[in-house]
């Protein structure tokens, strides 16, 4: 079954068993500085691969750009 | 700018932030450079320890292999110091920190700035003290952007802030140090690093703040906007040294009238 959850503001769909790990090779940005957001609060690197995902979950992915 | 000399010279303290010394004084951002090979060459030519950059969200199913920035500014060579650009509520700027100290493995020194309005991007400093306290209840090692008012500077500093960045002039506008008088009151309070941050414009102007006794400059534009970005990083570069040095000198006083260097005894005419 899918869910579906909101990643950095578009609406995204994924297993409903999806683990942050998932969702990350889902998009393709594993190996990757990231920091990760689960409805505004921080999910560590180390609980990346058991935090599992709840359709609605609002999720940010973010990195380091250049700025002042 | 002077005031009257002072009995005593400045003491050459190191510029020490979060309990590390630094040979350099001048800090500086990462943004408005054309691409990411001029970004690395600039801030290796400026001779920083010490790189802010932004937190944004990540482009997803765009440019997989876009090069990262921590990947030409790497976290092994510089002290990175991620900014809170773009906040304007104190909650906003605390949990781009906690992003930022997640993206960084637990590193928690931080530039905070909560901005008040788009046009001026002046600090909203009731937002900014906010944060501050926030920040530093969750152990932050918060380095402040603020107005470059005396007293709340002070305040800043007793909530717990590592360093004062008062802006000499408003961000990107290149107007050089605005205010040199309270500028020079902030750095005489202060007991903690006091660093000009934002509206340096060129060369002369991060000399007057270092003239002013500020323990360093953070820059962005100056460097990023000029037309050869690598050469203005270098004249930065030894501006900042230039102008420690002088405060470290003690300048001559100033006066109203001329006093001639060659000696009037002597003159055979």
């Amino acid at each position: 079954m899918m869910m579906r959850i909101q990643v950095n503001g578009k609406t995204t769909e994924v297993s409903d068993d999806a683990t942050i790990s998932v969702l990350l090779t889902q998009l393709s940005v594993t190996g990757k500085r990231l920091a990760v957001e689960v409805n505004e609060d921080i999910v560590p690197r180390s609980q990346h691969t058991e935090f599992q995902l709840s359709a609605g979950d609002r999720v940010e992915i973010v990195h380091a750009i250049g700025g002042g | 700018m002077s005031e009257p000399s002072e009995a005593r010279l400045p003491e050459d303290k190191p510029l020490e932030i979060a309990g590390r010394v630094y040979n350099s004084r001048l800090l500086v951002g990462t943004g408005k450079y054309r691409d990411m090979d001029e970004t690395g060459r600039a801030i290796a030519a400026s001779g920083a320890e010490i790189v802010t950059f932004a937190v944004r969200r990540t482009n997803l199913g765009q440019n997989p292999d876009e090069p990262n920035l921590l990947d030409v500014v790497s976290p092994d060579h510089y002290t990175m110091l991620p900014n809170t650009a773009g906040c304007y509520t104190a909650k906003d700027a605390v949990r781009t920190c906690r992003l930022a100290r997640e993206l960084l493995d637990g590193h928690n020194l931080v530039k905070l700035e909560v901005l008040g309005e788009e046009k001026t991007l002046y600090p909203n400093m009731t937002e900014t003290l906010v944060a501050t306290e926030e920040l530093v209840r969750d152990g932050f090692q918060v380095m402040v952007y603020c107005s470059d008012d005396p007293l709340l500077a002070k305040r800043l500093e007793d909530m717990g802030c590592i360093a004062i960045m008062p802006l000499g002039a408003p961000i990107g506008s290149g107007l050089g140090i605005q205010n040199r008088y309270n500028i020079r009151l902030i750095v005489e309070n202060a007991t903690v690093p006091v660093l000009v941050d934002a509206g340096v414009g060129t060369a002369s102007d991060a000399t007057i703040a270092m003239e002013l006794g500020c323990d360093g400059v953070l820059m962005n534009t100056a460097i990023a906007q000029a037309r050869n970005p690598v050469r203005m990083a270098n004249a930065m570069r030894l501006a900042i040294e230039s102008g420690r040095e002088a405060y470290l000198s003690g300048r001559m006083p100033k006066r109203l009238y001329a006093s001639a260097s060659s000696p009037v005894d002597g003159i055979f005419f």
